[in-house]
């Protein structure tokens, strides 16, 4: 299990890392689904079986199909494309913090038990998530579906030439 | 090796979210803004279910689900925008965009 974990670990990262340095909006996409894809497989060896299928689905599927077809519809020349330079010393600053709060959350997490946590036959499959969301978490999961209705009209709205 | 504990999932999830933040804060096209925005939902999302995993308990699966809505709400919209404002001022530079500021 170990080695899946740092084979996984490392695409999501290289993915990411990739994303923020290319100059082409369209291989960065690709290189975000790569890291979405990865963070997949992560979720499938945390016995995340419904947010496994959904981030492959709706963020490697549906979110990023829609981001390459505007970037495709966009169509950018290349001298449209210009970046302003970054500093050493911004970098460097945020490589410190970011390795301060990884190191940071091995040291506030250090005294859960980290090992195997005994879970059900059953964790995180399809029927128990649904249960949980139609029961306990019913009002947000209405309050969703209200946010995404208002998504849609917004989207219409915003996309029309002439109302 | 070792074994993989809590604590790896966590930095994993921390390392992904300071990649989106450093594409937000200095990248200037906003498609790549944009992504990496999603980056970091993601990046959440993976701390989320990783605490679910170790306390033995599906709320954070469940509230992973409502960040992918949010996430997909949030595309839509964005897209939309980034297509407007480039229809009116035909560039995706942040640096271009500064009627609020003149």
């Amino acid at each position: 299990m170990a080695i899946a974990f740092y084979i996984l670990a490392f695409l999501s990262i290289l993915g990411g890392v990739l994303m923020v340095t290319r100059k082409n909006p369209l291989s960065s996409a690709f290189s975000l689904i790569l890291s979405l894809v990865a963070v997949a497989g992560l979720f499938a060896m945390l016995l995340a079986e419904f947010i496994f299928i959904l981030q492959i689905l709706v963020y490697a599927g549906a979110i990023m199909v829609l981001v390459i077809f505007t970037i495709m519809l966009l169509n950018l020349k290349r001298e449209e494309i210009r970046e302003t330079p970054v500093g050493k010393f911004q970098v460097v600053f945020l490589i410190i913090v970011c390795a301060a709060c990884a190191f940071g959350f091995i040291e506030i997490f250090s005294d859960i038990p980290a090992a195997d946590v005994a879970t059900a036959e059953d964790f995180g499959s399809i029927e128990q998530v649904g249960r949980l969301m139609l029961g306990d978490y019913l009002f947000p999961f209405e309050v969703i579906s209200v946010l995404l209705l208002v998504a849609i009209v917004g989207v219409v709205l915003l996309a029309k030439r002439v109302i | 090796m070792g074994e993989v504990t809590i604590q790896h999932y966590l930095s994993l999830s921390a390392i992904l979210f300071f990649i989106g933040v450093y594409g937000v804060l200095f990248r200037r096209n906003l498609i790549i803004m944009f992504m990496s925005i999603e980056l970091m939902l993601n990046a959440v999302n993976l701390s989320f279910v990783t605490f679910a995993r170790y306390s033995a308990t599906m709320d954070g699966h469940v509230i992973a689900f409502f960040v992918m809505a949010l996430a997909a709400a949030e595309a839509g919209i964005g897209l939309a925008i980034l297509v407007m404002v480039f229809r009116n001022r035909t560039t995706v530079q942040a640096d271009d965009l500064t009627l609020m500021r003149d």
